[in-house]
């Protein structure tokens, strides 16, 4: 600990007092670190962690006396706290006078941190921060300084020898363990430190000054210059080329950097070795407070501008190429770096990767000095808004004198940017304009997305002072003007001439909108003019794609008259208004306004179309073409719960089932994509299948589309949880196509999806069957890897239902899938770990695997999972066990190794779900044929929980929990303990349930309680010979000889007592 | 007497043959000329794009009751005179610009002798209602074109659009939004940058964006009139 602390992990060097830890990844994962070996600490090392340490650990905690309540060992007066655990002197080990807490031993620290709940990790920093050098204070300073040293181990034997008495020899035993275990926990983080590091570069001064050299290049070429300068803020190089002050090279700096950008304020840059940050402004010698950190850590300089600027890597493109461009182009650039519509999200989007939370908006201000963009920077985590984004503001309000009332308006929109940003990071940047349906919803599939996702809560952009507009600007105003005050035939001239304006262009929508031209345009589509309407709404559909104009379409009443258009005879101007509706019903009151006004009832009428899709003349094409719309308009509905409804209501379903026989790609995207969005219902899971639409999404996974084919999945995947539908997929060959997918793996969302579909299918025993023809199993187990968390839940979900078959076992094995399987249980993921323990229960009744998964520690991994919160989980892991209890060599042994895992399991009989009850009774069962251990379950009080359970009504809960309760017996007293508990009696009850596996298990619980005559007496009053007899006639002969073992020890009792009565 | 029952009707339908139109003549029409109509009837469909036989028939009778006032003055004149057009176009498809209109009636007088006759009469109208996108594109040129010379000039776009705008009175030049308007649409519509229009360059213009058709005015029916009047003048026959 104390060499990975004092060398790995980042202290915020700033200012005097006590230092803090930065909260950056590396230290996050160390503190994880250390904060589970402090959990496992007493329970693993009881011994040591008695040990008491030379110095209290001090520090200033969040706890207050409430948390202790709940334990009892804690002398709790006012706000004090004393632990009644003391040391030899009589000191108590822990003792809390908020806000400071001193802590003596590592029993009580794990105490400490277990009370603290959600508070833990914060306390593991606070004792960090408070403690810089916890080792000295734990074991005093001699085996501090050696622990500190790399050749300690050598060292240690002396030490031992130094004990002078016996005590201290006693003593000093158990600290030079501590000391190993410490040592061991220290060689750890460092490995796993190191893990990290090396993944990253690190950075030389060459490298750095080769990178400035090419931007100061950039600085000096092009009529496009991006920077106006960039320069270092010392000129004296140190001989190792390094600018920074010696005292800052010590941390790791290198230089500094002031860029002085054309549009925006100076930035500040750290070079450092570890990357490339904002600091807080360092212009020569300044205080130390500038040094800080104030963004994220980019591997460059270039990645740190890009972060900062959208266009800058458009820029600098654009300069490498050194392609000069008209000059009257400059404006457009930050519209043409902006993907509009649709975000566009790659996985790692989804995923979170995406660390640059930074959004950022250009907003032209009125500034003195002509044409000038300041940005405003929006940290949504990191909470560094404060640092970074209010000096900017009030820069930007100092230069342009504007009020602070103003400083609102400047809260910028993130609106389309935001994508620009993303695109620079994710695998998808995609540049381009997307309008077509390829572009449409794609990022949802898994589970119908929720109404939250939405955009509502978007800031606004408002008009600004008007000096330094875009040329775009008044030409749209002057249209503007022109709808205003035009005829007839003016008004659809201009309509075309704002049509030639690149509507795509988040300025031009926002001109066109702030000018009150988008209320022109809502007004037109009220007239009788259909000229104009088209016109109209060929401008509203591109505009749409911006999510402030779908949200002011909205507020203006405008989804109404566009809803109305959908009724009007012209095919073109149905087509265009459900193309339009496609963009504004992507937001949720969007869609909600859709239904309210009876839209979704108009749109689903849309896709009543021409019966046949061959050979179709003009008009019907266009007929399809509407049917289109409708169904993209349709799509976007569809991700609201009601209007999921709605649809089917308004019978869409067999009429999507006929657009499904399209043979166009187009046509089939919306189509299936509304299908997959709705069978997260169950009526439309029944549909689709009724409709015979499973063929035809079948059919379509053979398409080229990848698109196509993941909607295709995805709707597989969703409705396989359906018998006759898994039946379906194979009888129409779909099972072959869905493997064939897991070739793209390239392609993430269409793997997940396909991964799915085979999770689902592989439900049905034949279909597993077929799959193994396509050697599926095999390709399953190499995407174990590398893949992200919903591929692997479903590939996961897959494995476990292919193990079911015991083939299929040794598959896994011969693949190396155990191993994976294994690793995966330390993930976080819940869907995840209840598919992983699924999977690994499966393997695991495979002797063979059980031997790897134990080699591999994996016994330990599932029993952990039982601590997890969440209750499937805990279930799944539960039933995992069991399988690895009854298949390991050494059960009892293995299950006594680990420390504290029997008193876990017997406290999560308190739970609530009956799952997770059954599935611990299960396990109970399974530990219990070892005596050791259930002498050790007896202890921590099985025999009470166990009973209090037996009033339950849940059959499966009953078969295991008869089943626990009957090899629990085997142990002292415990039968008589379940007989004063009146476990005996419900159990009685259990006989009169329909499911055999509950009879056999009751029979052999109950034979095991006859054997006392307290309960004997008990199940005779409650009538239990007669339902004996009657199971007695089971076919098993198991519970035959149960039943009548037990009637038999009645009977012998009875017996007994007249004996008894008759010799008196 | 089947005229006289139609006119009558067409009065109650609301719709207007031209308002002197005197209820008479086709009455007489004799077997002798019904069958000529026929006949001619026959040989002109073989000849015309979108109709058959029979609405050819209808269009000629139509055409007679448009004629039916001048034939009564005895003179003999080839076809509907422009004036006679005019008011055609206005009570039937509600056309009210004046240049428009002249526009259309010397698109139809193709052979410009004042004069549209009975088969320049079928032939616009064929255009006129059911023409493809090709044929429309070349009438509404032609009509667009005022001079006949083949190219729409800036100065013919601003005559045209002179009145499309609302003037503003507070503006200094009434005429610098039209001027900007036309400026506008040729910049759009002017591919080969001569600073006017051909043919070509319109063909192209409406084929990428086909609102750009009628760009100088309403010169062709709406759906919504093309299929009253075809209903008028078809069906209504039809039923007798």
């Amino acid at each position: 600990m104390g060499i990975s602390l004092s060398r790995g992990a980042k202290w915020t060097t700033a200012g005097s007092g006590t230092a803090k830890l930065e909260l950056t990844p590396m230290n996050e994962s160390l503190m994880n670190e250390i904060l589970r070996f402090v959990e496992q600490f007493s329970s693993q090392h009881p011994e040591e962690a008695e040990h008491v340490f030379d110095e209290p650990l001090q520090w200033t905690t969040a706890l207050v006396a409430s948390d202790f309540e709940s334990e009892s060992d804690y002398d709790i007066s006012d706000s004090d706290i004393q632990s009644q655990e003391k040391d030899r002197e009589g000191h108590p080990l822990l003792q809390l006078s908020p806000p400071v807490v001193n802590v003596r031993s590592f029993r009580q620290l794990s105490k400490l941190v277990n009370l603290a709940e959600a508070k833990r990790l914060g306390e593991v920093q606070a004792c960090l921060e408070g403690n810089r050098d916890p080792l000295v204070k734990i074991l005093g300073q001699d085996f501090a300084d050696l622990l500190k040293r790399d050749d300690a181990d050598t060292d240690v034997s002396h030490m031992q020898d130094q004990g002078k008495d016996q005590d201290q020899i006693k003593s000093s035993e158990v600290k030079v363990k501590l000391f190993q275990l410490l040592q061991i926990m220290d060689q750890r983080l460092i490995n796993k430190l190191l893990e990290g590091i090396s993944e990253k570069v690190k950075l030389d001064p060459t490298a750095v000054k080769n990178e400035v050299e090419l931007l100061k290049k950039l600085c000096s070429e092009g009529e496009e210059r991006f920077l106006k300068s960039i320069r270092y803020t010392s000129d004296f190089e140190f001989p190792n080329g390094c600018r920074a002050p010696l005292w800052r090279q010590a941390h790791g700096d290198m230089c500094y950097l002031v860029i002085e950008p054309y549009e925006t304020e100076n930035l500040y840059i750290t070079c450092s070795s570890d990357g490339d940050f904002l600091n807080g402004g360092i212009q020569q010698m300044e205080d130390d407070s500038s040094y800080e950190r104030k963004s994220e850590v980019f591997v460059d300089l270039v990645a740190l501008l890009k972060s900062r600027f959208p266009n800058f890597s458009m820029n600098i493109n654009k300069q490498d190429s050194a392609v000069q461009e008209c000059p009257s182009t400059e404006r457009s650039q930050h519209g043409d770096a902006v993907e509009q519509g649709r975000p566009h999200r790659s996985y790692e989007q989804q995923e979170g990767f995406v660390d640059m939370k930074a959004r950022q908006q250009h907003t032209p201000v009125g500034a003195d000095d002509g044409k000038k963009y300041k940005p405003c920077l929006r940290w949504k985590t990191l909470g560094l808004a404060c640092a970074c984004g209010d000096v900017e503001i009030k820069k930007c309000l100092r230069n342009s004198g504007e009020t602070i009332g103003e400083k609102q308006n400047k809260q910028l929109g993130l609106g389309a940017k935001t994508n620009a940003v993303f695109s620079l990071h994710g695998p998808v940047s995609s540049q381009k304009m997307k309008t077509t349906a390829g572009a449409l919803p794609v990022d949802h599939f898994s589970e119908s997305s929720s109404e939250s996702e939405d955009e509502e809560e978007q800031a606004e952009r408002h008009p600004e002072s008007s000096t330094d507009l875009p040329a775009e600007y008044w030409q749209i105003q002057k249209l503007v003007k022109y709808l205003k005050g035009g005829d007839q035939t003016a008004t659809v001239l201009t309509l075309c001439a704002m049509m030639d304006f690149n509507l795509m262009q988040e300025t031009c929508q926002l001109a066109i909108r702030d000018l009150g031209g988008l209320e022109v345009l809502i007004n037109l589509l009220n007239t009788d003019e259909v000229k104009c309407k088209i016109g109209s709404l060929k401008i509203l559909r591109k505009i749409s794609h911006n999510v402030q104009i779908r949200r002011t379409i909205v507020d203006m009443g405008g989804l109404q008259s566009i809803i109305k258009i959908l009724d009007s005879p012209v095919m073109d101007l149905k087509a265009l208004a459900a193309e339009t509706i496609a963009n504004v019903a992507r937001f949720h009151r969007g869609r909600r306004t859709v239904r309210q006004y009876a839209g979704i009832k108009k749109l689903v009428k849309l896709l009543d179309c021409v019966p046949n899709f061959a050979n179709l003349n003009t008009n019907e094409e266009k007929d399809v073409d509407v049917a289109r719309c409708g169904a993209l308009a349709l799509w976007s509905c569809s991700k609201s719960i009601k209007n999921k409804e709605a649809i089917r209501n308004a019978g869409a379903i067999p009429l999507l089932g006929h657009l499904l026989k399209s043979p166009h790609e187009n046509m089939l995207i919306p189509v299936v994509g509304t299908l997959q969005e709705c069978a997260s219902e169950e009526s439309y899971r029944i549909a689709i299948q009724k409709e015979g639409m499973i063929k035809d999404l079948v059919k379509n996974l053979t398409s080229n589309n990848d698109e196509l084919q993941m909607h295709c999945a995805s709707a597989i995947f969703k409705c396989a949880e359906d018998k006759q539908t898994r039946d379906l997929v194979r009888k129409y060959k779909g099972l072959q196509s869905l493997v064939l997918l897991l070739g793209k793996a390239e392609n993430k969302q269409l793997l997940a999806a396909a991964t799915g579909a085979i999770w689902k299918c592989s439900i049905s025993k034949e279909n597993v069957a077929k799959f193994q023809e396509y050697k599926a199993l095999e390709t399953l187990i190499g995407l174990l890897t590398d893949q992200p968390e919903d591929v692997l839940v479903n590939v996961v979900g897959a494995l476990g239902e292919f193990a079911q078959i015991p083939a299929n076992k040794t598959t896994v094995r011969k693949c190396g899938g155990i191993k994976p399987l294994v690793h995966l249980l330390t993930r976080t993921n819940q869907a995840l770990l209840v598919n992983v323990t699924k999977a690994v229960g499966a393997c695991a009744t495979d002797k063979d695997n059980m031997v790897i998964i134990d080699q591999l520690d994996g016994v330990r991994l599932l029993w952990s999972l039982l601590k997890n919160p969440s209750a499937d989980v805990q279930s799944s892991a539960a039933w995992a066990l069991c399988p690895c209890i009854e298949n390991a060599k050494d059960a009892g042994e293995m299950v006594r190794s680990l420390v504290g895992g029997l008193e876990l399991i017997v406290n999560l009989l308190k739970s609530t779900n009956n799952e997770v009850l059954a599935s611990i009774c299960a396990a109970i069962a399974k530990i219990a044929k070892d005596k050791e251990n259930l002498a050790v379950l007896t202890d921590h009080g099985v025999v009470p929980l166990l009973s209090k359970l037996t009033n339950t009504r849940d059959v499966k809960l009953r078969h295991h929990l008869a089943d626990a309760i009957g090899h629990c017996c085997m142990w002292g007293s415990n039968r008589v303990s379940f007989g004063v508990a009146g476990a005996v009696a419900p159990l009685v009850c259990y006989l009169k349930s329909q499911d055999s596996a509950v009879h056999q298990s009751t029979a052999m619980a109950l034979y095991q309680l006859s054997k006392d005559p307290n309960n004997c007496i008990t199940m005779h009053e409650k009538r239990v010979v007669k339902p004996l007899i009657h199971i007695m006639g089971s076919n098993e002969e198991t519970i035959q000889e149960a039943a009548a073992a037990c009637v038999r020890n009645i009977r012998l009792l009875s017996l007994a007592n007249r004996k008894a009565q008759l010799f008196q | 007497m089947a005229t006289a029952r139609q006119h009558h009707r067409r009065g109650r339908t609301g719709f207007r043959c031209c308002s002197a139109c005197p209820v008479h003549d086709m009455a007489e029409m004799s077997p002798m000329n019904r069958k000529l109509t026929q006949s001619l009837a026959e040989s002109i469909s073989k000849q015309v794009e979108h109709f058959n036989r029979t609405e050819v028939e209808f269009l000629i009778r139509e055409f007679h009751v448009l004629m039916g006032e001048q034939t009564t003055l005895g003179r003999t004149v080839s076809g509907l005179d422009r004036g006679r057009f005019r008011s055609f176009l206005h009570n039937n498809f509600g056309m009210t610009d004046d240049m428009i209109m002249d526009g259309v009636f010397r698109t139809f007088d193709k052979d410009n002798d004042g004069f549209v006759n009975m088969r320049e009469w079928i032939d616009g109208l064929s255009v006129f209602l059911r023409g493809t996108l090709d044929e429309k594109i070349e009438y509404c040129f032609q009509v667009y074109d005022l001079n006949s010379d083949n190219y729409i000039s800036r100065e013919e776009m601003f005559h045209m659009l002179k009145d499309s705008l609302i003037r503003q009175p507070t503006d200094d030049d009434p005429d610098e939004g039209i001027k900007d308007l036309v400026e506008i649409t040729l910049k759009r519509m002017d591919h080969d940058h001569d600073g006017r229009l051909s043919f070509s360059d319109f063909e192209k213009a409406v084929r990428d964006e086909n609102l750009l058709l009628e760009a100088f005015g309403t010169c062709l029916p709406d759906s919504m009139s093309t299929e009253a009047f075809e209903k008028l003048v078809f069906q209504e026959q039809l039923e007798q």
